[in-house]
C-alpha cells in the first residue's frame, strides 16, 4: 500500500526537480499519444523539442521561439503574483484582447501622423486597457465577494465579441475594401512594434517581458509587497493578522497581471500579428496559465517555462507541416503537460511510503 | 475481580519518529470509569483511536467482553458497543442535531422517529436537546450534548469521552458527572480520558497514566493525591511561576462599549464589552470555548476593526486602527491558532519573524525588506526562549507545539510590549514550555506591560492573573481580583450551566 | 424589425432546450460541490462528452448509445481530476483549469473526423393527444427524451441530498472531512463517487449540445457553458431546484437574444451575442453581495484538500 507522508518542510531541491520531471512524463505520455495517432513517437518528440532549436531550419525557429515566449512570460509572471496569493485571474485572455484593442485604438486614431510618442502612449493605453477590464472582477470581489475566477472568465467570451465588433466596425480598415479587421499597424512605422534585432525575434515585448521577469524577482524577495502576496497565499488569516489589505492585494494582482496582459496583447497587435481581427487572440492568456504553474509561480521558473512552452508550440508547427500531425495534438499535449505537473508536485511536500494499509 | 469488558494488552503504535504508544496494557470492567490520565502528547488519544477502530495497533491485542476485538472502522467498533465522545471535529454546524446523531449511528431509524428518540433520552438524561436546530447555533456544552445523545442512543457498553470537561463551566461539568454516574449504575463501562486530576478524583474507579507512550503507573485516584498523581504524569516536579507583588500603574487599554459582529456565521459577537488593563497587571479572561474569545482576540489586534472610541490605548483612540497602526502604538497580540494565525505554517522561522515584527524591530526599510536583520530577530527569538529547532531557515509546521508557541509568544515579547494580547497561550503544550510561557507573562508583566490572557484553563488564570473576568456569549463580566475567588464564583461569572437549570432535577 | 414574429410559447419550449446542456452540468456540479469540492473543469468534462456522444452516436447509429457513451466520457475524464485532487492532493483550482484546457485539447484532437458530420436524429417522445393540449403540449409535451432525463435527475438529486442517508453522508463530508473521517466514513471515496456523478452530467451536457441543440460538432463549441453552469450552482445556493431555476433564466436569456437577432433588432449581433455572459455576472454579484447567507449556504469544506493524517 503507498501512502502519503508530510514532510516537516516544503523540500525545495524537489520542488526545482518536479517541473523537469513533469515535462519528462509528458513526453513519454505524449510519445504514446502520438503513437496512438499513428505517427513515429521519437520523430514527432524529436521535431517538436529538437529541431526548432538544433535542426536544419533551427534559424527561422530560434526567432519565433521569442516571439512567442514573449507574450507568454509577460502574461505569466502577471499570473502569478495573484496565483501565489490566491487569487485567480484566469481571464487573461480577454485581457489582452481589449489591451490589443485599446492600444491599437490609440494608435490607429493617430493615422497617418508620425509622431515619435504615438508608441509609447500605445503601449500606455494597451497597459490601461487590460488594466481597467481586470478591475472588474477586482471591484466586483473587494465590494461584493463575486468568485473572480468565474467573473474573468466570463469577461473572457465578452471581450472576444467586443473584438469582433470592432473588427467589424469601429477599427475596421477603411481602405480594407470591406474585409473584417483593421489597417496592418506593421505598416505604420510610428505605431509598428518591429524586431530590434533583425532575424532574432526580439521585439518591444520581449523586453518588457524580461523587465516583468526581474521587477517581479525583485518584488516577491525583496519588497514587502510580495511578501504580503506570498503571505496571504500560505495562510490568509496570518496575513491579516499581520496587517495586509486583503482588498488591496486583490486589485494590485488582479490590476498587474491585468496590465501585463494588456501589454502583452499591445506588443503582439502592433508586431507578429500586425492587425486587429476577429481571429487575433490565439490562446496566450490560457495557455500562460500552464506556463505559470510550470515555472511554479518563479520569475525565473516562468521565463524558462516560458521558452518551452513556445518551442512545443513552434514545434508542434513543425510537426504538424512535416508529420501532419494534428494541430489540437499539441494542446492536449500542453494540457497533460500540466496534469503532470500538479500530479508530480506532491512530493515538494509529501513523501511517499510504501508500507502497511492504514485504516485511516 | 469480575471478568474485564475491555482488555487491552501491549498495544503498540509507531509514527515516523515517535513511538505514540509502546506496549500500553490495562483492563476496564463493566460499570466501571476508568481514568486515562497524561499530558498532552503521552499517547491517549493514539490509544483510543485504536480502541475506536480509527487506528490500526502495530502490535497487541484488544477483547471486548472476552472475545478479540480488532476494529478496522469505527463502524465495526460501534457494531460491538463502543461509543465516543470526541474532543474536536465529530460534528457538522450546518447540520442540524437529529442529522448529527443519525451520522454517528450505524442504523438509525427515520428522521422523525429520530428525534422523538432524541427527545426521549435527552429527558431521561437530563441533557435538553432540541432536535431540529442547526449545530452551529448552538453553545459548545450543548455541542456536547449532541455527541453524548449520539452515544447513547446505541445503548453501548463502553463510552469513551475525550477530555469532555474542557469546553463545560464548573456547573455544566456537575450535570455532566450526574448523567455519567447514572450511566455507569446502568451498568455502562466508561473510559475518561483527562489531564484534571481533580475531576478524575471525584469520579474515576481506576486510573491508567501514560507517559511518552508508556503506561507508567495505575492507582485508584480515590486514594491519591492529585499532587502524586500529577508526579507520575509529568515525570518531575513541576516549577511553578512565581513573581513579586507590584502596585499596577497606569491604565493602558481601556474598552469602552465595545461591540463587534462576527465574521463568522456561527461566530459569537461581541456585545458591550468595558474593560481597563493598568500596566504591571495581568488580566485573566475565562470562560467556555466559543463564547467570543476569538472575536476578542481580532478585535484587540486591530484584525477586525471597530468604532474608534470604542478602544483607547493610552487615551488615544485606535478602534479604527489595523494591526500595523497598533504594533506602533505598542499593542501586540498571540492568537490562539498557532498555525494559520499566528504563524504561516510552509514559510521559514526568519519569515515568520518578519510577520509580525516588522515595523518594531524595523525589518523593513523604504518597503524592501532586511533580510539579515529578519534573520537576527528569528535567532533572537529562538535563543531567549529556547526554540528547538536546527535554525530560522526551518519552517514553522516542523515545530512541535510547545516550540511553536514558544516562538509566536517571544515573537512578541521581545518587540517590548506596551500591552500584550495571548489567547490560549499554553493550549497543547507540553508542561515544561507551559511553565516558561506563563513565567514569560508574568515577567513581561513585572517589567510593566499590561498583559491580557484569555484562556479555558482556569487552573492557569488563577496562577498567573491579578484580576480575572469571564466572557459568556459575548459579554465580558465585571473583572474581580483573582485572589480568593472560588470555583462556584467563576463558574456564575462564566454564565453557570446555560439553560440547564431545569434539568438540574433529573 | 419584426417583435411580433417571436412567439412566447414556441419561446418558452425553445429556452427548455437552450437551458438542458447548462442544467445537466450544473447539477452535477453542484453534487460534487456537495461533497466539498470545487471542480472547475466543468467546461473540459463538457467538451469532451461532446465528442464521446458525438462520435459514439456516429459510428453506432444511436443517439441513446452516444448519451452514455458521453457519461463515461466526462466520467473518465473527471476522475483524471478525482485522483490527482484526493489521492495527490493537488490544488483543485488549478486542477480544474487543466482539466478544461486539457478537455479542450483532447476533444478538438477526437473530433477531427467529425467536423460537418450530422449525428442521427434524436426523436421527440410521443405523448400522443398530450401533445396536442392548448399551450402545454407546446411547452411541456414535444421535447425529447433527454429533457425529461434532465428534470429526473434534478428531481433525483433534490431526493438524494434530502431524504437518503447517502445524500446525507455526502453533505456531511462537504461541510467537515475531519469530522466525517472520525466517525468512520471514507471521505475519498463519497468525493471519487461525487467527482464521477458530476463528470457524467456534465458529459451528457455536453453531448446534448452536439447531438441535438446544435446538432454537430465543432472545436470548442461549449463556448463557456461549462463556466456558466458553475455560475449557477452559486446562483442557486447550492440548491437543486434553484440550478433548475437558473438554468432556464439563463437558457431564457440566450434563446431571446437569438430570436432578437432573428428579428433584426437594432443592437449589433455581438452586443447581444455577449448578453448571456454579462447577465451571469450579474446574477453572481446579486447572490454573492449577500455574504452572510451565501456564506451559509456553500459547503464549509468547499475546496479543501482532505489528507488523514491520523
Amino acid at each position: 500500500m503507498i501512502r502519503l507522508e508530510k514532510r516537516p518542510s516544503p523540500s525545495r531541491t524537489v520542488g526545482m526537480l518536479t517541473p523537469v520531471l513533469a515535462v519528462l512524463l509528458t513526453m513519454v505520455a505524449g510519445s504514446v499519444l502520438f503513437a496512438i495517432l499513428g505517427k513515429n513517437p521519437f520523430l514527432a518528440i524529436k521535431t517538436i523539442f529538437y529541431d526548432p532549436i538544433l535542426g536544419e531550419f533551427a534559424f527561422y525557429y530560434r526567432g519565433q521561439l521569442l516571439v512567442k515566449a514573449g507574450p507568454l512570460i509577460l502574461i505569466a509572471i502577471g499570473l502569478s503574483l495573484g496565483f501565489r496569493a490566491g487569487i485567480w485571474n484566469i481571464g487573461a485572455e480577454g485581457q489582452y484582447i481589449i489591451g490589443a484593442i485599446c492600444g491599437a485604438g490609440v494608435g490607429l486614431a493617430f493615422y497617418p501622423a508620425d509622431f515619435w510618442f504615438i508608441f509609447p502612449l500605445m503601449v500606455l493605453a494597451g497597459a490601461a486597457g487590460g488594466i481597467l477590464w481586470a478591475m472588474i472582477p477586482a471591484i466586483l470581489k473587494t465590494r461584493f465577494n463575486t468568485n473572480e475566477i468565474l467573473v474573468s472568465l466570463l469577461l473572457v467570451y465578452v471581450a472576444e465579441q467586443i473584438l469582433a465588433s470592432m473588427s467589424l466596425g469601429l477599427l475596421r480598415n477603411p481602405d480594407g475594401a470591406g474585409f473584417p479587421g483593421s489597417r496592418n499597424l506593421k505598416q505604420y512605422e510610428a505605431a509598428a512594434n518591429n524586431e530590434l534585432i533583425v532575424g532574432t525575434g526580439v521585439h518591444w515585448g520581449v523586453v518588457a517581458a524580461l523587465i516583468a521577469v526581474i521587477l517581479a524577482y525583485v518584488l516577491l524577495n525583496r519588497h514587502m509587497l510580495g511578501f504580503q502576496i506570498r503571505l496571504t497565499g500560505e495562510s490568509p488569516r496570518a496575513a491579516r493578522f499581520a496587517g495586509v489589505r486583503p482588498r488591496l492585494l486583490v486589485v494590485f494582482c488582479l490590476g498587474a497581471s491585468g496590465g501585463l496582459a494588456g501589454l502583452a496583447g499591445l506588443f503582439e497587435v502592433a508586431g507578429p500579428a500586425g492587425q486587429i481581427s476577429i481571429d487575433f487572440n490565439v490562446g496566450y492568456g490560457f495557455t500562460a496559465i500552464i506556463v505559470a504553474f510550470l515555472g511554479r509561480l518563479h520569475p525565473v521558473g516562468i521565463l524558462l517555462a516560458g521558452l518551452l512552452m513556445a518551442l512545443t508550440y513552434i514545434g508542434g508547427e513543425a510537426a504538424q507541416a512535416t508529420l501532419g500531425l494534428p494541430a489540437a495534438a499539441i494542446q492536449a499535449f500542453q494540457g497533460m503537460l500540466l496534469f503532470f505537473l500538479l500530479a508530480v508536485d506532491v512530493l515538494t511536500n509529501y513523501r511517499i511510503r510504501i508500507g502497511r494499509m492504514e485504516a485511516a | 475481580m469480575t471478568e474485564a469488558l475491555l482488555t487491552i494488552e501491549g498495544l503498540t503504535k509507531a509514527y515516523p519518529g515517535v513511538v505514540a504508544n509502546d506496549d500500553v496494557s490495562f483492563r476496564i470492567a463493566p460499570g466501571e470509569v476508568h481514568a486515562l490520565l497524561g499530558e498532552n502528547g503521552a499517547g491517549k488519544s493514539t490509544l483510543v483511536k485504536m480502541i475506536y477502530g480509527l487506528v490500526r495497533p502495530d502490535a497487541g491485542r484488544m477483547t471486548f467482553g472476552g472475545t478479540a476485538f480488532e476494529p478496522a472502522t469505527p463502524h465495526a467498533a460501534r457494531a460491538t458497543g463502543v461509543a465516543m465522545v470526541f474532543q474536536h471535529f465529530s460534528l457538522f454546524e450546518a447540520l442540524n442535531v437529529a442529522e448529527n446523531v443519525a451520522l454517528g449511528m450505524e442504523d438509525p431509524p427515520p428522521q422523525r422517529q429520530l428525534a422523538r428518540r432524541i427527545r426521549e433520552v435527552s429527558e431521561t438524561y437530563g441533557l435538553p436537546l432540541d432536535p431540529d436546530r442547526l449545530v452551529g447555533d448552538l453553545s459548545a456544552g450543548e455541542r456536547q450534548r449532541v455527541e453524548i445523545i449520539r452515544c447513547l442512543l446505541q445503548d453501548p457498553k463502553l463510552l469513551i469521552m475525550d477530555e469532555p470537561t474542557s469546553v463545560l463551566t464548573p456547573q455544566e461539568v456537575d450535570i455532566l458527572f450526574e448523567t455519567l454516574r447514572k450511566l455507569q449504575a446502568e451498568g455502562t463501562s466508561i473510559l475518561y480520558i483527562s489531564h484534571k486530576l481533580e475531576e478524575i478524583k471525584t469520579l474515576c474507579d481506576n486510573a491508567t497514566i501514560l507517559r511518552l507512550g508508556k503506561v507508567v503507573g495505575e492507582c485508584n485516584p480515590r486514594e491519591e493525591s492529585a499532587r502524586s498523581m500529577a508526579e507520575m504524569m509529568v515525570g518531575t516536579t513541576l516549577h511553578t511561576p512565581s513573581r513579586d507583588e507590584k502596585e499596577p500603574g497606569e491604565v493602558v487599554l481601556d474598552l469602552a462599549a465595545l461591540s463587534v459582529a462576527s465574521a463568522n456565521p456561527f461566530g459569537t459577537s461581541l456585545r458591550s464589552i468595558h474593560l481597563e488593563v493598568r500596566s504591571g497587571e495581568i488580566l485573566g479572561i475565562g470562560g467556555v470555548a466559543g463564547n467570543g474569545q476569538d472575536e476578542l482576540l481580532a478585535a484587540l489586534s486591530g484584525e477586525t476593526p471597530a468604532p474608534p472610541e470604542a478602544i483607547k490605548f493610552c487615551e488615544q483612540e485606535i478602534g479604527h486602527l489595523g494591526p500595523n497602526a497598533r504594533r506602533r502604538f505598542g499593542l501586540l497580540a498571540a492568537p490562539e491558532e498557532r498555525l494559520g494565525h499566528a504563524a504561516a505554517p510552509d514559510m521559514s522561522l526568519t519569515e515568520n519573524a518578519l510577520l509580525t515584527g516588522a515595523i518594531r524591530e524595523q525589518l523593513v526599510a523604504g518597503g524592501f525588506l532586511r533580510w539579515p536583520q529578519a534573520q537576527g530577530f528569528a535567532e533572537k527569538i529562538i535563543a531567549a526562549f529556547d526554540v528547538r529547532t536546527p535554525g530560522p531557515a526551518n519552517a514553522a509546521r516542523s515545530l512541535s507545539g510547545g516550540n511553536l508557541q514558544k516562538f509566536v509568544i517571544g515573537r512578541e515579547i521581545l518587540q517590548r510590549p506596551a500591552c500584550l494580547v495571548v489567547n490560549q497561550p499554553t493550549w497543547g503544550v507540553d508542561a515544561s514550555a507551559a511553565a516558561a510561557i506563563r513565567q514569560a507573562l508574568m515577567d513581561l508583566a513585572a517589567e510593566g506591560a499590561a498583559v491580557i490572557v484569555i484562556s479555558q484553563d482556569l487552573d492557569e488564570l488563577m496562577e498567573i492573573s491579578d484580576r480575572f473576568a469571564a466572557l459568556n456569549e459575548g459579554r465580558l463580566s465585571a473583572p474581580r481580583a483573582a485572589k480568593g475567588l472560588t470555583v462556584d464564583e467563576i463558574g456564575l461569572m462564566m454564565g453557570g450551566a446555560h439553560d440547564m437549570e431545569v434539568a438540574h432535577v433529573a | 424589425m419584426d417583435l411580433s414574429s417571436i412567439n412566447p410559447l414556441v419561446l418558452i419550449a425553445a429556452l427548455m432546450v437552450a437551458s438542458t446542456p447548462i442544467l445537466l452540468a450544473a447539477i452535477g456540479e453542484l453534487v460534487v460541490e456537495k461533497s466539498g469540492v470545487l471542480n472547475l473543469g466543468v467546461e473540459g468534462m463538457m467538451i469532451t462528452g461532446a465528442i464521446c456522444g458525438f462520435a459514439v452516436a456516429v459510428e453506432s447509429g444511436s443517439p441513446a448509445l452516444g448519451f452514455v457513451g458521453a457519461a463515461v466520457g466526462g466520467a473518465l475524464l473527471s476522475l483524471l481530476f478525482g485522483v490527482l485532487t484526493q489521492y495527490l492532493l493537488s490544488n483543485q483550482v488549478a486542477t480544474g483549469l487543466a482539466l478544461t484546457l486539457f478537455g479542450l485539447g483532447l476533444s478538438a484532437l477526437m473530433g477531427q473526423d467529425y467536423v460537418g458530420i450530422k449525428p442521427p436524429a434524436t426523436g421527440d417522445v410521443n405523448f400522443g393527444p398530450l401533445a396536442d393540449l392548448p399551450v402545454l403540449g407546446i411547452v411541456l409535451f414535444r421535447h425529447d427524451l433527454m429533457v425529461y432525463v434532465s428534470l429526473a435527475i434534478v428531481a433525483g438529486v433534490w431526493a438524494f441530498l434530502k431524504y437518503s442517508r447517502a445524500g446525507l453522508i455526502l453533505r456531511a463530508v462537504g461541510e467537515s472531512h475531519d469530522a466525517a473521517h472520525a466517525l468512520g466514513y471514507k471521505v475519498v471515496h463519497v468525493r471519487l463517487a461525487a467527482i464521477a456523478f458530476g463528470g457524467a452530467c456534465a458529459g451528457l451536457g455536453g453531448a446534448y449540445l452536439s447531438l441535438i441543440r446544435v446538432p454537430q460538432w465543432t472545436e470548442g463549441m461549449t463556448a463557456g457553458a461549462g463556466w456558466i453552469a458553475l455560475a449557477i450552482v452559486v446562483f442557486a445556493s447550492w440548491k437543486p431546484w434553484r440550478v433548475l431555476l437558473g438554468a432556464y433564466l439563463f437558457g431564457g436569456v440566450t434563446v431571446l437574444q437569438l430570436n432578437l437577432q432573428a428579428a433584426g433588432v437594432a443592437i449589433p449581433v455581438e452586443y447581444l451575442s455577449m448578453s448571456p455572459y454579462i447577465i451571469t455576472i450579474l446574477v453572481l454579484v446579486i447572490m454573492s453581495s449577500n455574504r452572510g447567507r451565501a456564506a451559509l449556504a456553500a459547503p464549509a469544506a468547499l475546496g479543501r484538500s482532505f489528507h488523514a493524517s491520523s
